[in-house]
């Protein structure tokens, strides 16, 4: 039995090379659908993805097909978002800040603009983290080191203008210090150089930390309350600091992409971050779900171009 | 006892029916493949990469990697039989096989050449499972300088090692490095050398570099060897080597597979290499080197005991730093993050079940591989008997569907038939286009990391020799480029890759 379900797949996986391009028609969606996470894997979009993967496979009948396509900190996958056919069987993983700040910088080959978000469905709190064997205890010593030594505590983060490097500038001015900026194809792609010690610190997020518990620390959380795995680690806001943020993740189509499809792809993810299980396990791995459905997206992108166009010129970041 | 421990638990994941069965199909495909001139590994695993992302992960890299192992022991078949390699790994078996096929020992020598790939392929993976562990411990010390150091030291043993004039292996690694400039900056996303073609943008698709050099170009190649192509397919019989042959075989096994252990674990290493500097090694030290080239059994024995062991201890440098050593691993480190697994030191401890899975896997995968290719050699034999005019166009058509299949984007196919021409002139040029790959693989990746270490170090370029690991890997790399360009030993070295012609 198993024997023919396998090669059933594999007679499937050929099917799928020959009739790749084949339209759309009838129920939507009838063949496996693509998802592009424009990081390495092992990182949050990648984590996310394949947790809900089984739960569209339940719920729609599909296989959702995680690619990754990492580099320029998802710019190398945002800029090619609107070549793939807007049949709603290509889908691609957004993040914010990236999509409203990359652009202000003007060198990537996209506009916030031409990302056609249709849902937001979680966001990872900023966080410190550094390994275990670490000199810095608390945030305090890291401050220290950070003020004796200009620019020579160095900060792995996920991609360049990314919520990472946000973070990380936000840290330099709240802090008053000076510090190296190194960026990574992704968390997952940083995980390697941070344990080995390579660099002193990652600007991350507390999903890092989960998956990586043992061998590395927080020294602080961008969060309003405490983390209930973490009951030990304080916020910024307990050290003093106005610090609550982190990336928000959601899913966009090409552009041209019908109404009814693009309707279609809020419903189902949002059906997907409404089951219970799957709740209790990106809880369980420091993701807090929002539910901006795609009615919602353009309101949402607004308020958050708002704020982080803002923080940006503050940081000095953007002009 | 660890060590038994994680063996068990590959064990217990290498045979469950589904991963049997693909690792059956891997290792049929790679044979078949390897009996074919013309299609290799590169391309086999290529045009499968599309149907692994229905696959578990585990599968998908049981499988991949039994095409590559597979194909190791497929390409003696053909070279011993028809004096054609198979597969580029084996060029020099066809050097003694075929003679002694002409001898009449066509049997005796495909069975040292399975009995020598299971030997070898039984101590790779023994040496894979207990060298991983350490070594991604070490890996751990490995920073972006660090990194950096160990690929440059990469690309300098790939132009020590590479067959022919040094200064064209230089060459061709500058233009693969060149070549893997094409496309979006890794960090800035600003596109480079795209012309404004944007089909480009991303990069430069690997894989249509890969097919049209090793699978285009190869076609064309063969093509144009006519002459004695005797199939010697109605005199396979008497497969069992005799005392003697066993006597004179058994140490030139043993030592094939010690160099091609080696071989296969540095970066730019691989099967092709393997091979070629076994054979070099079995002509030094025989006591008459004259019998070589006229049907000795350890001209047999040696490199095809080399390419099998090298082609599964190449595992160990993408399974611990993540570097790809070789085109094929390159493809791998594809597949694996198609799977979302990201390749380095800590695939062994988040996916022990993946990490020892495929190395037992590849254990099994030997074990079918033997019997697939000595009891049920007529079935290979009588494919042998396909006449080119049939196969090669089927193998290009394939090839396109593969290409095809990546992207789905029809440039590709266009852009592999120019890679195809472009190997073709390198081929006749004497450029080999393995040193090129290897440039174009890890160009991007030393430039990610050298900017990285740039950035830890404020700007200083000092930090590649201050920290001391780095230091010894850049000591390393200098002190072989210079004995290369020592006149003595590149003297040497022509004559002994001359023999090997």
């Amino acid at each position: 039995m198993q024997r023919r379900a396998t090669l059933a797949a594999l007679l499937a996986g050929f099917g799928l090379i020959l009739c790749g391009p084949a339209a759309a028609q009838g129920k939507y969606p009838d063949k496996p659908i693509r998802y592009i996470i424009p990081f390495a894997p092992g990182g949050e979009s990648d984590i996310g993805a394949r947790l809900q993967q089984p739960y569209f496979k339940k719920k729609f009948g599909q296989e959702l097909i995680v690619e990754s396509k990492p580099g320029a900190g998802g710019a190398l996958a945002w800029s090619q978002a609107n070549t793939f056919p807007p049949d709603g069987y290509t889908l691609i993983s957004t993040n914010l800040p990236h999509l409203v700040l990359q652009p202000l910088e003007g060198l990537v080959q996209y506009k916030t603009a031409d990302i056609d978000n249709v849902y937001f469905y979680h966001y990872t709190p900023d966080a410190i983290v550094v390994r275990n064997e670490s000199p810095f205890k608390t945030y305090a010593d890291l401050v220290a080191a950070a003020k004796a030594k200009p620019n020579e505590v160095t900060f792995a983060g996920s991609g360049t203008n990314s919520a990472n490097h946000l973070a990380k500038e936000r840290f330099d001015q709240v802090a008053g210090v000076s510090t190296s900026y190194v960026p990574f194809k992704g968390t997952g792609d940083l995980v390697a150089s941070l344990i080995g010690g390579h660099v002193s610190a990652a600007m991350s997020y507390v999903t890092l930390a989960i998956a990586q518990k043992g061998r590395a620390r927080m020294l602080a959380i961008a969060t309003e309350k405490r983390h209930p795995q973490f009951p030990e680690v304080p916020t910024f806001k307990e050290l003093g600091i106005d610090w609550v943020d982190g990336a928000y993740r959601g899913l966009a189509v090409p552009k041209g992409t019908p109404a009814n499809i693009r309707k279609a792809v809020s419903d189902m993810f949002s059906e997907i971050n409404n089951d219970p299980e799957f709740r209790q396990k990106m809880a369980d791995g420091g993701f807090e779900l929002v539910d901006i459905t795609v009615d919602k997206v353009p309101a949402f992108m607004a308020e958050r171009s708002r704020v982080y166009v803002d923080v940006a010129k503050r940081m000095g970041l953007v002009k | 006892m660890e060590l038994l421990s994680n063996l068990g638990l590959g064990f217990s994941v290498a045979f469950t029916t589904t991963n049997l069965l693909y690792c059956f199909l891997g290792v049929l495909l790679g044979t078949l493949i390897g009996v074919l001139p013309g299609i290799g590994p590169i391309a086999t695993i290529a045009m499968l990469l599309p149907v692994t992302f229905t696959l578990p992960p585990v599968s998908a890299l049981i499988m991949l990697a039994g095409i590559y192992y597979g194909a190791q022991y497929g390409g003696s078949t053909t070279a011993i039989l028809v004096n054609l390699p198979g597969e580029s790994s084996s060029v020099v078996t066809a050097l003694d096989g075929y003679q002694m096929a002409r001898q009449g020992r066509a049997g005796v020598a495909l069975a040292t050449a399975g009995l020598g790939s299971f030997f070898a392929g039984c101590v790779a993976t023994f040496l894979l499972a207990a060298a991983a562990p350490p070594l991604a411990e070490i890996a751990f010390k490995f920073g972006p300088a660090e990194y950096f150091s160990l690929m440059t030291l990469g690309l300098v043993l790939a132009v020590v090692l590479a067959h022919g004039s040094v200064i064209k292996a230089v060459a061709m690694i500058l233009l693969g490095i060149l070549l893997g400039f094409v496309g979006q900056d890794v960090n800035s996303g600003i596109p480079r050398f795209t012309f404004g073609i944007p089909e480009i943008q991303d990069k430069l698709e690997f894989v249509c570099v890969a097919m049209g050099m090793f699978g285009f170009a190869e076609i064309i190649r063969n093509l144009e060897k006519k002459g004695d192509r005797d199939v010697f397919t109605n005199e396979v019989h008497g497969l069992m080597p005799s005392k003697k042959d066993f006597k004179d075989a058994a140490p030139a096994v043993v030592r094939g597979t010690l160099l091609g252990s080696i071989l296969g674990i540095l970066p730019g290493g691989g099967a092709i290499l393997a091979s070629f500097s076994a054979y070099t090694l079995e002509k030094k030290l025989a006591k008459d080197p004259s019998t070589f080239g006229k049907g000795d059994i350890r001209g047999v024995a040696a490199p095809e005991s080399a390419n099998n062991a090298a082609a599964q201890t190449s595992f160990v440098p993408l399974l611990t730093l993540g570097i790809p050593p070789n085109p094929v691993m390159a493809l791998m480190v594809g597949a694996m993050i198609i799977q979302g697994i990201q390749p380095g030191p800590l695939v062994m401890t988040s996916k022990p079940d993946l990490f020892w899975g495929l190395i037992v896997s590849m254990w099994i995968g030997n074990l079918m591989l033997i019997i697939l290719n000595l009891p049920l050699i007529g079935i290979w034999v009588k494919l042998l008997k396909i006449p080119y005019r049939l196969l090669y166009p089927a193998i290009l058509a394939f090839c396109c569907i593969g290409v095809y299949s990546v992207n789905n984007a029809a440039v590709d196919v266009y852009l592999t038939a120019f890679f195809g021409l472009v190997g073709y002139v390198l081929i006749k040029l004497d450029c080999e286009p393995a040193p090129l790959l290897l440039g174009l693989i890890l160009g991007p990746m030393m430039e990610e990391n050298l900017r990285r270490a740039m950035l830890l170090s404020r700007g200083d370029p000092m930090t590649f020799v201050e920290r001391p690991l780095s230091a010894v890997l850049l000591g390393v790399a200098v002190v072989l480029l210079a004995l290369v360009f020592a006149p003595a030993i590149k003297k040497k070295r022509e004559e002994a890759f001359q023999e090997a012609d």
